[in-house]
């Protein structure tokens, strides 16, 4: 399994990828850091050439509500609407469930245990891994 | 065990053979009672930061202190216990409350609402764009105006965040390091234009560049050119503007990024002594621009340790000012220093039990002989913070300040056994990562092969699965959750529209100036970039000629190129 762990727009705060990246390493899987300040294209394109089966995207910097879309649009414009979307950072509630309902699959916000979100991806980019084969 | 005693220290009585036999039976009780087990029962024999603790301290553990030379007396060399004799006994903590959001308009309201609730300085929080050179209408800005913290693109949008406010009367901090060159000449132009001369100004820019690289990650050019501007507005404030703090040296993102305490200290310090190495490089006299340098420290959730580290801060520093750098004014030894409550310990879920931990961690500042003080709000793990919040978090400072009377007695922890042993340890800690940093050739060095970096992102891994393993507890995160738990509905945002407004009111700026001007300024600033002329007479020029930041952070990328990081997990 391959996962992309990505920072987009101008935010800098990357405690939490770093973490998110090492937790997903230590659990088996195969993570790319895309490292800061990527654009939605810069981050799907890595996914797409990288064939990863999920992105993990983390914003702390309150542009959540436009970049998590962005990247929803990369996905279905480049025809990868089957890799496994989600992420995290201070999003409040009632944006979460916003993104989620544009297709984002999972948000996961400050508190959230790190085995969560490592059952959330093994899962999800399991079954992706399976269809593709 | 009496030659362990250090009589000469003046911190115990001394080891009378009753006291001797005291001890012996409280060891071997304490030997057969086994550790709390349960919620948490992981960690009790260390801090937040790993250091390890014994259940017991005593004369012994502080035996190789001597009064005179490590604790000394307030206000004195090497400053452990303050660096003002009487300290809040004859002045407070500066309460200043760290705001900023969508535009300056909106930020001026909150600024005439905290300072009518008596906040006494100033404290600007930018946007990411400002933060990074971009203007609101670039692409790169693209939802992020506004966001956390205020949107500042000219000269203009400056003169609207202070509007109505005496800035001949009032202190302002400015967290800015990137284009903190740009915010200071936009400040200057602003008093002036008021009337108010630039040497009145007094206030604080955060300019620290090295910490950027380490933890905050708000850069702009690559290391040195950054170095070799904040020493340009070093020598320029020495020069012309006595009352200004030119940098505000930063452990706090060092430690939100994950550090340990004596990680933000070392690292935090070891960027302020290449600052002022730089400075000494270009020939300037190190009591010339000592005395204006400033810090900035985290205080985190584990009590006794913060308060160690403050004190040992103020000690590590004066003995390096003055034995390495060779400062003879006292003022250059003195570490003065700002305190925010750690972001990083408040949790999303029970927010309210944030008010109780800003409330600890407001108090570690005040034992620790803070300068001034940013009470965090309960509501920051999720958004900017709304008035109501903001307010609860400046009265959690009023109260400690005017109630619990800790400010009537100065550093009432000095001489506890253990707060002095904790300090003790913290600078035998510091000194080795020095020793480490040195091995790399200096902090520039260090910065630049990743050495902290890599020591952060270790650290806060480490504690992320002390979290997870339930060795460490966080009250409604893994231990006494609320499933039930609804999350608040009062949220302050920002809406899409204070982006489009930024951006159609830097587009008016633009349209509405002297075009010509604007290209002589932006010439002679390139020149200042390429030559070896300080850039801060031909910034103000641009700033006057109301140049946009964005056009000014261009012409500079076009001399010194814009850095990108090698990213390690």
């Amino acid at each position: 399994m391959r996962v992309i762990v990505a920072k987009a727009g101008l935010d800098g705060h990357d405690r939490g990828a770093k973490v998110i990246a090492r937790a997903l390493r230590d659990a088996g899987m195969e993570v790319i850091y895309t490292g800061l300040f990527q654009t939605p294209e810069q981050i799907v394109q890595t996914a797409i050439q990288e064939d990863a089966d999920g992105i993990g995207l983390s914003i702390l910097s309150g542009a959540h509500m436009t970049l998590f879309p962005l990247v929803v649009e990369q996905l279905k414009a480049q025809d990868a609407g089957d890799i496994v979307f989600f992420g995290g950072g201070t999003i409040p509630a009632d944006d979460a469930a916003e993104l989620k309902r544009l297709g984002v699959r999972a948000i996961f916000t400050p508190g959230a245990p790190l085995s969560e979100i490592i059952a959330f991806v093994e899962r999800e980019c399991g079954k992706r891994r399976e269809l593709v084969g | 065990m009496a030659k362990m005693i250090d009589r000469a220290s003046g911190l115990g009585p001394g080891l009378t053979p009753e006291y001797g036999e005291l001890v012996e039976r409280w060891d071997a009780k304490a030997g057969r009672t086994p550790p709390r087990s349960g919620k948490g029962s992981g960690a009790v024999d260390r801090t937040i930061s790993d250091l390890p603790l014994k259940t017991l301290y005593g004369p012994a553990d502080v035996a190789q202190l001597d009064l005179a030379a490590d604790l000394g007396v307030p206000g004195e060399f090497p400053y452990t216990r303050g660096i003002h004799p009487t300290m809040y006994r004859s002045r407070l903590w500066t309460m200043r409350q760290f705001a900023g959001f969508g535009n300056a308009k909106q930020t001026n309201e909150r600024y005439h609402f905290l300072l009518s609730q008596g906040q006494m300085g100033l404290s600007v929080a930018f946007d990411m764009p400002t933060l990074m050179g971009y203007d609101s209408d670039s692409p790169k800005a693209l939802g992020e105006v506004g966001k956390c913290g205020v949107a500042i693109d000219s000269v203009r949008d400056m003169e609207t965040l202070f509007d109505g406010i005496d800035l001949g009367a009032i202190t302002t901090s400015m967290t800015i390091n990137g284009p903190a060159a740009i915010a200071l000449a936009q400040y200057i132009v602003t008093a002036e234009n008021k009337g108010i001369p630039r040497a009145r100004l007094g206030g604080t820019l955060q300019a620290d560049i090295l910490k950027e690289y380490i933890a905050q990650k708000e850069w702009i050019f690559p290391p040195r050119p950054h170095v070799r501007i904040i020493v340009d507005m070093m020598e320029f404030c020495t020069r012309e503007m006595p009352k200004w703090n030119t940098i505000s040296v930063s452990g706090y993102h060092i430690r939100e990024a994950g550090s340990t305490a004596a990680q933000e200290l070392a690292f935090t310090l070891a960027d302020g002594f290449a600052y002022v190495e730089a400075a000494v490089a270009r020939g300037m006299d190190v009591d010339d621009f000592a005395p204006r340098l400033s810090y900035f420290f985290n205080s985190h959730i584990d009590f006794f340790e913060e308060i160690a580290k403050f004190r040992a801060a103020r000690r590590i520093y004066a003995r390096r000012m003055r034995d390495v750098f060779g400062a003879k004014d006292p003022r250059s030894w003195q570490l003065r220093f700002h305190t925010q409550t750690a972001g990083c310990s408040a949790t999303a879920q029970q927010p309210e039990n944030n008010i109780v931990r800003v409330a600890y961690e407001a108090m570690a500042a005040a034992l620790g002989g803070t300068q001034s003080l940013h009470t965090n709000s309960m509501d920051e793990v999720m958004a900017l913070p709304t008035e109501k919040s903001v307010e609860i978090a400046l009265r959690t400072q009023q109260v400690l300040a005017y109630e619990t009377n800790v400010t009537n007695v100065v550093d009432p922890l000095g001489g506890s056994y253990f707060v002095e042993a904790l300090t003790d340890e913290m600078e035998r800690q510091v000194e080795e990562y020095f020793a480490h940093i040195a091995e790399f050739g200096g902090m520039v060095e260090a910065v630049e092969a990743g050495y902290p970096q890599r020591e952060i992102a270790d650290a806060s891994y480490r504690y992320q699965r002390s979290i997870e393993s339930g060795e460490r507890i966080i009250v409604g995160v893994n231990a006494f959750e609320r499933p039930d738990e609804t999350p608040s509905a009062d949220l302050l945002k920002i809406g899409a529209e204070i982006e489009r407004g930024q951006a159609r009111a830097v587009q008016d700026v633009r349209a509405s100036r002297d075009g010509a001007a604007v290209e002589v300024s932006l010439a002679a600033l390139k020149r200042a970039c390429a030559g070896d002329a300080n850039v801060m007479p031909p910034l103000i020029e641009c700033v006057k000629a109301v140049c946009t930041e964005g056009e000014i952070i261009d012409a500079m990328v076009s001399v010194y190129g814009r850095y990108t990081e090698t990213s390690v997990f």
